[in-house]
């Protein structure tokens, strides 16, 4: 994030007008024709849909009705504000959601960068492919492979705690994952350590790029394991996790196969998968309601955005950029 | 390479052993601790080829062993005889019940029949089934066959090599007019660009949509294939970084031999992108492979045109009985993007890192 910010300064420096000459139009005019294929898909594909989106979500427009859209003005953003229940419980559910499964996430994945990027590991780059395999696994797939690891009778988590504690979780009393509204967070959220792949990546590529002297001269002083992982590593690494978390909080808003697939959008257990995502694709594309559909649309772009902007304006205390202090 | 060397505090404490010693003793350790980690963490792929060689009574059978497997049988005589541990003075063997009896059976040795009947005192019911190795490798021609998965895989290949290579190539187009040219509202355009990358496509998403229903796309493949002709943001993001790496000489030695700007992009900057190039096809590939939320809105009405993902997905609303064959499936949507990773995994792990804060 730190590095797209810096690109953006130089790119502005880089473009500042300057007076043209028949060389530099004709430079211009290149830099266009280039360009000019995204720029149409970024009108065509983002522009116009993004201000029709909100255009949509002042109208009553039924896409499987033959009658034409009407002007309702405020009316879906009313429902959706306060006559829907389901909007507030989704949302609570998706932060709910997002509470328990991003710290885990991101724990994880720093955790095994410092296990995988570690000197003293054999067998590093086989280790490295091995961890990152899993984020090949087609989503699909791997949400049904662990529902059946995480089935309360034959699935192999219960019976690996079985094994190892002697608690009966396979039993009749046992460990029912997918039957509990707390513990089927936990649930999504292993199924969901199977994408940690490239946060991994991202965090060794930023381990390997602190500079060594910093661990000597840290081990002189008397620094242990720990401190030299919490005053060094973690500070030097925060950009690319304040990145991860950017990332994942807008994924998690978004957070919608794995619920899907295993609840088909019921929401079970007592509505506790009714993630935002779900709501939104039953209203417009169950149940063709374009109108509401875009103002829940809108909605969650305005949650993202907010969000985006909180998680900057607490950048400052915790995220570490050495190039503010050069 | 920096590292948190978990052998420091040690350092100064253990005297006994040399330094060699002690490193190796951490390096064991550390990397048996990785080996459990992996283990756990690759347990669900284990779980899922183990369930797809299995019979279906074996996977509704909680008493069944871990490893596919059927109970054993003897056949003597014309007659077939099940097979049970059961145990003896010498300890447990596998024998066949010859002679039910409430309170004591008769067995046979299966492996030495001619020694004659073997009595044992006990209920025949308490004892457990013998159970043999039996991979039950027609699950696989059978979820094959099921989610008629050759047309899945015509499809979701159509889909993938197309939109890759439009894809790629859109984005190197317009990753060169960033990286290379100077004109007017550059800065804003590329903050622009980069703000896309973050948006969540559902905002632009139902009147694309709606659009698409108009003109009469929805059932098709257009809706997901068009839009790739168009560059999208985060490949065109990745290509520019690594275009601004390639040195300029050699561009402007070309340049001064009359060069265009489209002669300089087709056989300078693209030949040295390479790897990139790789990387980005790749993503992609992988993206299309993966992709569920748009054939899913898009090819709603169209079982005959869906992807795997999604034939996985309504082979699992249909088949959620028989775990074998769901496990079956999953496995055969996974055989090729695996496959391509393992072979190309350098490129592809160098790209995730490019696109990273590094």
């Amino acid at each position: 994030m730190a590095m797209l910010l810096d690109e953006v300064q130089r790119t502005r420096k880089g473009g500042k007008r300057e007076k043209m000459g028949k060389l530099a139009r004709t430079e211009a005019r290149w830099g266009y024709a280039f360009i000019g294929l995204w720029l149409v898909g970024f009108v065509v594909f983002y522009l116009i849909p993004m201000i029709a989106s909100f255009i949509f979500s002042l109208y009553d427009f039924q896409l499987a009705s033959p009658e034409p859209a009407r002007f309702v003005g405020l009316a879906n953003w009313r429902r959706l504000l306060f006559e829907d229940p389901l909007v507030w419980s989704a949302l609570g559910v998706t932060f709910k959601f997002a509470l328990i499964s991003l710290p885990i996430g991101m724990i994880s994945a720093f955790f095994l960068a410092v296990l995988l990027n570690s000197e003293h590991l054999f067998g590093k780059s086989v280790f490295r492919t091995l961890f990152y395999a899993p984020v090949m696994v087609p989503a699909v797939a791997g949400v049904l492979i662990w529902s059946g690891v995480l089935n309360p009778t034959t699935g192999w988590l219960n019976r690996l705690i079985e094994a190892l504690t002697g608690f009966d979780a396979a039993g009749p009393s046992g460990i029912r994952w997918m039957d509990d509204p707390w513990l089927v967070y936990l649930a999504y959220t292993m199924i969901g350590l199977w994408g940690i792949g490239n946060a991994i990546l991202y965090n060794m590529a930023a381990l390997q790029g602190v500079p060594t002297e910093l661990y000597e001269a840290a081990t002189i002083d008397g620094a242990g394991w720990w401190q030299k992982l919490w005053r060094i590593s973690f500070p030097m690494v925060s950009p690319v996790i304040f990145y991860n978390l950017v990332l994942g909080v807008i994924g998690l808003l978004q957070f919608f196969i794995t619920p899907y697939v295993l609840t088909g959008g019921s929401g079970y257990p007592e509505g506790s998968t009714y993630f935002y995502m779900i709501h939104f694709f039953k209203q417009a594309f169950g149940f063709l309601n374009m109108g509401y559909g875009s103002a829940l649309a809108w909605f969650m772009f305005l949650i993202a955005v907010a969000i985006t902007l909180l998680l900057f304006g607490t950048a400052r205390r915790w995220v570490y950029y050495a190039a503010e202090s050069r | 390479m920096a590292t948190v060397a978990p052998a420091s505090r040690e350092d100064r404490s253990r005297e006994g052993l040399s330094k060699r010693q002690r490193t190796l003793i951490v390096r064991t350790l550390l990397t048996s601790l990785a080996l459990v980690i992996l283990l756990l963490y690759l347990m669900p792929l284990g779980y899922s080829v183990l369930t797809s060689l299995k019979t279906e009574e074996q996977t509704a059978d909680i008493n069944a062993p871990i490893l596919p497997a059927s109970a054993e049988t003897f056949e003597y005589e014309g007659e077939t005889y099940d097979v049970y541990e059961v145990p003896l003075e010498g300890g447990v063997r596998n024998l066949a019940l010859f002679d039910k009896g409430r309170t004591s059976s008769t067995f046979i040795d299966p492996a030495d029949p001619e020694a004659g009947e073997i009595t044992w005192e006990g209920r025949w019911r308490t004892l457990t089934p013998a159970y043999g190795l039996a991979l039950e490798w027609s699950n696989y021609p059978e979820a094959f066959g099921f989610i008629r998965f050759m047309r899945l895989l015509g499809f979701t290949v159509m889909y993938a090599s197309i939109t890759t290579v439009a894809a790629t190539f859109s984005a190197a187009i317009v990753a060169y007019g960033f990286a290379r040219f100077r004109f007017p509202f550059k800065g804003v355009l590329f903050i622009i660009l980069i703000s896309t990358i973050i948006l969540p496509p559902q905002v632009t998403l139902v009147p694309t949509y709606a659009f698409f229903f108009r003109i009469g796309w929805i059932g098709t493949w257009l809706p997901l294939i068009v839009p790739q002709f168009f560059s999208n943001a985060y490949n065109v993001f990745l290509l520019r970084q690594y275009f601004m790496t390639i040195p300029t000489s050699i561009e402007e030695a070309a340049r001064i031999d009359g060069a265009g700007p489209i002669r300089i992009f087709t056989s300078i900057i693209l030949p040295q992108a390479v790897p990139a190039l790789i990387a980005v096809a790749l993503f992609h590939f992988f993206f299309a492979w993966n992709d569920f939320f748009g054939p899913l809105i898009y090819l709603a009405g169209s079982a005959d045109l869906l992807p795997i993902a999604v034939g996985l997905f309504r082979f699992n609303g249909l088949y959620s009985s028989e775990p074998q064959l769901i496990q079956a499936a999953s496995i055969l949507t996974m055989i090729i993007p695996l496959t391509i990773f393992f072979f190309a995994q350098r490129f592809f792990m160098q790209g995730v890192v490019l696109t990273g804060d590094k």
